[in-house]
């Protein structure tokens, strides 16, 4: 049932067309689709493509992005129905993202946000130039499972070991994986500052975040 | 004839000065600083909540008063690089975090000690007419991180430099030791031996603190130099002629700034254009893109009557590899060929992350090649040939003329030993070493050679005080690298 129309939702994705998302969204809720079947079966396997593709260097990051882009436009339209359904998007988990004080790159955050996003993760982006105490505040309050840090410049780098050390200080480091990532971020700064992982760019970042919390992609 | 390179028609160039005038009049610059938002208000731009739009006088009025040349000086307070002449200068790329290993060939976080065997190969190579404050090294504190790496380049060469501030505090800072080391304001102001790099964040934001360096610069008469970054396809447009838009309007804003803090202070229309690798997501500086963008956005600064500087020869290869020799070569030739007064880049790999001694001696050869094709052909003499061959005639005996032995080495540059042109077997019997073997020889004969120029002791006294008092603040209890 559906097929063709989940076969234009994938497409639409892909695309990276976020009115052709829109109609196809809203067509599924006049035909009284499960939104979440419509997420999971239609727009989601658009997404996995294009980060397939993206891995075997046939789609580029701005495939990635307009695809991330356009998944954001069918939830917004389907969120409503899930959530007068009572039901929501199963979550694959929580992360708090943001780039370290003193750095206002916002690029690399933006499209590890936007794909952890796409691939079911709650995300709260705190933004740039973000102080060690937000980062703290933040995993305080919202009780993540990842902190992400980005850092594009070799001066700001050490803030990513400053957030670390104070969230071992405020006996938070346990409740948490903390990832690093940023054009001079490596895994030997990864481990020397004792993160839990290290992503090379936004598609390996959304793989290593669900092999720290060991899930799976959701069911397509 | 000198042979020029130029990418932009006149009516491209027309084309690019108009759209990034009407983007400042209409979008706007973002500007942090409120001693900025002041002065530009003052001068004739709307600011409103924190945004400042531009009126085109303003801004002629400032390209009106930039100065279109002025000197760099050395240690003993002779000119010595010419911003704005005819010819091309190179200085190592800056503030990188790594060094490529000379003895592993891995990279490793740069240190003291690595800043000062660079300083001491850049010093005794001719193609570096400046010194960079070239790394930041890891044992120095972040907070006098830029001001130490300034302090140890000062200290062991007599070059002009390169430079810049991590923050407006150290800008203050960087200018003391500076005054310190050439005895005083009024002599940093005369012969200035830096120029500082001051970066506008793309798009169109002057932060608080390059605000605040543009305008502390100015006042004092030490040189600055705008670099606008606009990273083509992410932080800027995609196309080349749309990111040189963008760095047009990002450079005048920043010159607006500094020209109306004081009128006719020495600025450089400065930049490190870069594309934006949409598989990865970095900017490659070895891209011919690259180089495509500098030599175009200094042709702009160029048509304005302005001594402009770019960022090339820098390789995005992780060691010294037949990528990081192509990408410079290519480079090199581009930046001297486009006119760029200063380009800055050498030495560095993967991205700028990384400084590398033994590429900066192989890239001294490039550089060397390509200021010799930037010379270009000449005609010497009355004759071209016909006054050699009446006294050759046919039988191609050139090399016993006077002529050849006065004249070879004006028409050919002669390399160093990094440069083989040995037979198979020369080379061979040379112990067969490849470039790198031989660049890393000729550096640690460079080293070898070194010698500290001379520095009168009170100013070696003014400075070691100055530093020794901002390592106390931080905890160092010593000056590594001295």
């Amino acid at each position: 049932m559906h097929e063709e129309l989940f076969a234009a939702m994938r497409q639409s994705v892909i695309d990276g067309d976020p009115d052709e998302v829109r109609v196809l969204a809203q067509r599924a809720l006049a035909l009284g689709i499960d939104p979440l079947e419509a997420i999971n079966r239609g727009f989601v396997p658009g997404v996995t493509h294009v980060g397939e593709q993206f891995g075997l260097g046939e789609m580029f990051l701005p495939d990635l992005v307009l695809g991330g882009e356009a998944m954001k436009a069918a939830v917004a339209v389907l969120e409503p129905e899930l959530a007068r359904r009572g039901a929501q998007r199963e979550s694959l988990g929580t992360v708090v993202l943001g780039t370290v004080r003193g750095d206002i790159h916002e690029i690399g955050k933006t499209l590890v946000q936007t794909m952890l996003s796409a691939s079911g993760f709650q995300v709260h982006d705190l933004g740039v130039d973000v102080p060690v105490e937000r980062f703290v505040g933040a995993v305080r309050e919202l009780k993540p499972h990842v902190v992400g840090m980005s850092a594009l410049l070799t001066t700001t780098m050490p803030g990513q070991r400053l957030v670390i050390e104070a969230l071992e200080r405020e006996g938070l480091r346990q409740q948490v994986k903390v990832i690093v990532g940023g054009a001079p971020v490596s895994q030997g700064w990864a481990t020397e500052i004792g993160a839990d992982g290290y992503g090379e760019d936004a598609m390996r970042a959304v793989t290593l975040v669900k092999a720290l919390l060991g899930r799976e992609a959701p069911a397509a | 004839m000198r042979p020029h390179v130029t990418l932009l028609d006149e009516a491209l160039l027309a084309r690019i000065t108009g759209e990034a005038i009407t983007l400042l009049g209409e979008t706007g610059a973002r500007v942090q600083a409120p001693a900025a938002q002041a002065l530009l208000a003052d001068h004739g731009a709307t600011v409103a909540d924190g945004i400042a739009r531009f009126p085109e006088p303003m801004l002629r009025a400032a390209l009106a008063t930039a100065p279109p040349r002025f000197h760099l000086y050395d240690r003993a307070g002779a000119p010595a690089v010419e911003y704005g002449g005819e010819r091309s200068h190179f200085d190592p790329g800056s503030s990188c975090v790594n060094v490529l290993d000379p003895d592993t060939r891995a990279q490793r976080p740069a240190m003291a000690a690595d800043l000062v065997r660079l300083v001491q190969v850049a010093e005794g190579l001719p193609a570096y007419a400046a010194q960079s404050t070239a790394m930041v090294c890891d044992e120095i504190p972040q907070e006098i991180a830029d001001l130490y790496r300034l302090f140890l380049v000062l200290w062991y060469s007599g070059k002009p430099v390169v430079t810049g501030a991590f923050s407006a505090g150290t800008t203050r800072a960087m200018l003391a030791l500076l005054e310190a080391e050439c005895g005083g304001a009024a002599a940093l102001r005369a012969r200035p031996r830096a120029v500082f790099d001051v970066c506008p964040v793309p798009p169109l934001l002057w932060s608080d603190y390059a605000g605040e360096s543009l305008i502390l610069l100015a006042r004092a008469g030490v040189p600055a130099e705008i670099v606008s970054v606009p990273l083509a396809g992410a932080t800027a447009p995609v196309t080349l002629a749309g990111a040189v838009v963008q760095h047009t309007a990002e450079c005048l804003a920043g010159l607006a700034i500094h020209q109306h803090a004081a009128p006719g202070a020495p600025v450089v229309w400065g930049g490190a254009p870069a594309i934006f690798d949409m598989r990865t997501g970095n900017a490659p500086m070895g891209a011919i893109e690259t180089a495509m963008l500098n030599a175009a956005c200094s042709q702009v600064g160029r048509s304005f009557g302005l001594p402009t500087h770019g960022y090339l020869c820098g390789s995005d290869a992780k060691v010294v590899d037949a990528q990081a020799g192509l990408e410079t070569g290519m480079a090199a030739l581009t930046g001297v060929l486009a006119g760029i007064s200063m380009i800055s880049g050498a030495g560095m790999l993967d991205f700028l992350a990384c400084h590398s001694a033994e590429k900066l001696v192989l890239d001294a050869e490039a550089i060397a090649f390509a200021q010799r094709f930037g010379r270009g052909i000449e005609a010497r003499g009355e004759s071209l040939a016909l006054a050699m061959f009446a006294r050759t005639g046919r039988s191609g005996e050139f090399l016993k003329l006077k002529e050849t032995r006065n004249l070879f080495r004006e028409e050919q540059y002669l390399p160093s030993p990094v440069i083989d042109r040995a037979s198979l077997r020369g080379w061979q019997d040379a112990g067969a070493l490849d470039a790198f073997a031989r660049a890393r020889a000729r550096a640690d004969q460079l080293v070898a050679e070194y010698r500290r120029p001379a520095l009168a002791p009170e100013r070696e006294a003014a400075m070691l005080t100055l530093m020794r008092a901002e390592a106390a603040r931080v905890g160092l209890t010593t000056l590594p690298g001295t």
